[in-house]
């Protein structure tokens, strides 16, 4: 990876368009993103904030704009290949993997970094038994890191929602990637497992990670940015420190005229 | 140990012939559910593992089949270099359909692969000239391995049990790696599967070649084995029979899928006795399974035993591999 001067941001987004039929989803979206920082991406339902996730890993084929990444232009490029940039998500309506035990959904997250071909892994060569180990340890931290150790075993499906959500986490970071998205973490949470997330998103940030974190929660938001992005109907309605964004009457106006009131 | 279940099998299919060394059920009907174990063991890696459907797969038995067939009738080539030409036609035929033809999902994948079964069978119905037509072709000579003609029953029992074998290991090898938890991903949820860094559309390339092999391979045994092939061996009806040998036995598990592929052949023998009312039983045990027992009937009896064994306070409580595709399955529409 090339290390980036401090004045480059690690992803800098420039007027990204998404369009649905008639609804433009993303109508030029711009911001940036500076490495090691946690930046939260919040905006009424409907604002464009999971389309904006979906842009950013190939799964839509954005049709302007561009999104530099440590330095290359990702847009255009299919997930796997983004995701080998060293960018990992999890997904707001859960993507586990739910025919397969915690460790192994989070030892498919250590994908990138697994050799085995189809005929060494058909033959069981030594190697295939030696990458085996690698990835469970590799997965075993993921989930230590996350508190889910106790877990590994259990099949996916079978553990409490709150549970899930955090194996999306630990897979998505088994990846070790350099930027993590997290879409909604804390939705169907209660408190005591969103203070976990609190805490869990901090120590993500504190080994390295720049986080891009889109959520609801708006003490949870507050608690854990750096920075805040507001969208609005597809478009930057405001950027800034979290005691900025709490401040600015547009975004004080975009909340009250949904039915959202955040306590903020 | 992870073979455990492997070994024991090995030593039953070992030990069958020695206690009944005459029997005709045991060894013709048994080497012909060994030939489909194989077939249901590559086809489950498609269909059980990957979570693509494959309504034509026939059409790869087939392949292997006529390869050999023509290659050592017509062209006097000794049968391993012909079994060797099968798997490469095969192969390539699966490589270059797998692209455009996985792209299609659930019901629009099933009638493309059926439909390039079907085409798969007209050609071997009219091409004539090569295949013999309806009539097929006979006069296959008997494979010879090394110096060494497999002939008779008990032989040819040896033979497929072996290689039977050697799919059921390389299966379970192939599945307990990371390719094989790539494709248990890209069954469970592909947007997951490509955001953890999985090219999906090459890995689903890929399974669908292997499982074309493994049929492939099983086609030039069978041509050698009957010394005569025929269209009415690759039908529609094969493929979807070996879609119910994947189920039947329990998708995503390679015992199930042997176990269903055997438990299938044996009971189609053994109904053979009710003459008319054969299809109908036949039909309503498949139903009952499905109903009853709906992770197949030995992933489901394993299960059920070993949940009795838990509640005893005995058994181990994990259970790898275990998956229920329909469970695992995510709508594939747009992205999360
Ligand atoms: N695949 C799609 N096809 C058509 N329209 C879509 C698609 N995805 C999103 N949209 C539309 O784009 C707009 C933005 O949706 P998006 O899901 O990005 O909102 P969001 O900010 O994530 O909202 P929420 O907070 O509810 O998750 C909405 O009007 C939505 O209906
Ligand atoms: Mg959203």
């Amino acid at each position: 990876m090339n290390a980036l001067s401090p004045s480059t941001p690690l992803l800098r987004v420039e007027g990204l368009e998404q369009s649905f039929g008639g609804v433009m989803a993303l109508a030029g979206v711009s911001f940036q993103l500076d490495e090691g920082v946690i930046q939260a991406v919040i905006g009424p339902n409907g604002a464009g904030k999971t389309t904006l996730f979906n842009a950013l890993c190939g799964f839509y084929r954005p049709s302007a704009g561009s999104i530099r990444f440590a330095g290359q232009e990702l847009r255009g490029l299919p997930p796997y290949r983004i995701a080998a940039h060293g960018i990992a998500r999890t997904f707001q309506n859960l993507q586990l993997f739910f025919n397969m035990t915690v460790i192994e959904n989070v030892m498919v997250g250590c994908h990138l970094r697994a050799r085995t071909r189809w005929l060494a892994a058909a033959l069981r060569l030594p190697q295939v038994r030696r990458e085996e180990r690698q990835l469970r340890q590799w997965a075993r931290e993921a989930l230590t890191l996350c508190d889910l150790a106790d877990w590994a075993e259990q099949s996916a499906g079978a553990l409490p929602y709150g549970l899930m959500k955090r194996v999306e986490i630990a897979r998505a970071l088994a990846a070790r990637p350099r930027l993590l998205l997290l879409d909604e973490p804390a939705a169907g949470l209660n408190d005591t497992e969103t203070l976990a997330l609190r805490e869990l998103i901090a120590r993500i940030r504190a080994s390295g990670v720049t986080v891009l974190l889109v959520e609801h929660h708006m003490p949870l938001v507050m608690g854990v940015s750096d920075r805040l992005l507001v969208l609005d109907y597809g478009s930057v309605l405001a950027e800034g420190a979290p005691a900025e964004i709490q401040a600015d009457p547009r975004v004080i106006a975009a909340y009250l005229g949904g039915a959202v009131h955040y306590a903020v | 140990m992870r073979l455990a279940g492997f070994y024991g099998f090995a030593a039953l299919v070992v030990l069958l012939p020695l206690l009944f060394p005459n029997d005709y059920f045991v060894i013709v009907v048994g080497a012909s559910a060994g030939l489909h174990a194989i077939l249901a063991v590559g086809l489950n890696l498609l269909v059980g593992y990957a979570g693509q459907i494959s309504l034509g797969h026939a059409a790869f038995f087939g392949m292997g089949a006529y390869a050999s067939a023509i290659l050592t009738t017509r062209f006097g080539w000794p049968g391993l270099l012909a079994l060797l030409a099968g798997l490469l036609v095969a192969g390539l035929l699966a490589w270059l359909l797998a692209r455009p033809i996985l792209r299609l999902r659930g019901h629009y994948l099933a009638m493309a692969t059926l439909g390039f079964g079907v085409i798969v069978h007209v050609i071997l119905v009219q091409a004539t000239d090569w295949t013999g037509g309806p009539d097929g072709l006979s006069g296959i000579p008997p494979l010879n391995l090394f110096g060494w003609t497999v002939e008779g029953d008990l032989q040819w029992y040896g033979v497929i049990a072996a290689a039977m074998l050697l799919a059921i290991w390389l299966s379970l090898n192939l599945v307990d790696s990371q390719i094989g938890r790539a494709l248990r991903a890209v069954h469970g949820s592909e947007f997951a599967a490509q955001m953890m860094g999985i090219d999906t559309a090459r890995a689903k390339t890929q399974v669908f070649v292997v499982s074309a092999l493994f049929a492939a391979f099983a086609g030039s045994l069978f041509a050698h084995q009957q010394a005569f092939v025929s269209p009415d061996s690759f039908n529609l009806a094969v493929s979807v029979e070996l879609v119910t040998m994947v189920v039947l036995g329990g998708i995503a598990s390679t015992f199930g899928a042997a176990c269903g592929a055997i438990a299938l052949t044996l009971l189609r023998q053994g109904l053979v006795v009710f003459e008319d009312y054969e299809m109908l039983i036949h039909g309503a045990l498949l139903m009952a399974v499905m109903i009853f027992l709906p992770q197949g009937l030995f992933v489901g009896l394993g299960q059920a035993l070993r949940t009795g064994l838990r509640r005893c306070g005995l058994g181990r409580r994990r259970d790898r591999h275990r998956s229920l595709s329909t469970a695992g399955v995510q709508d594939p529409g747009s992205p999360p």
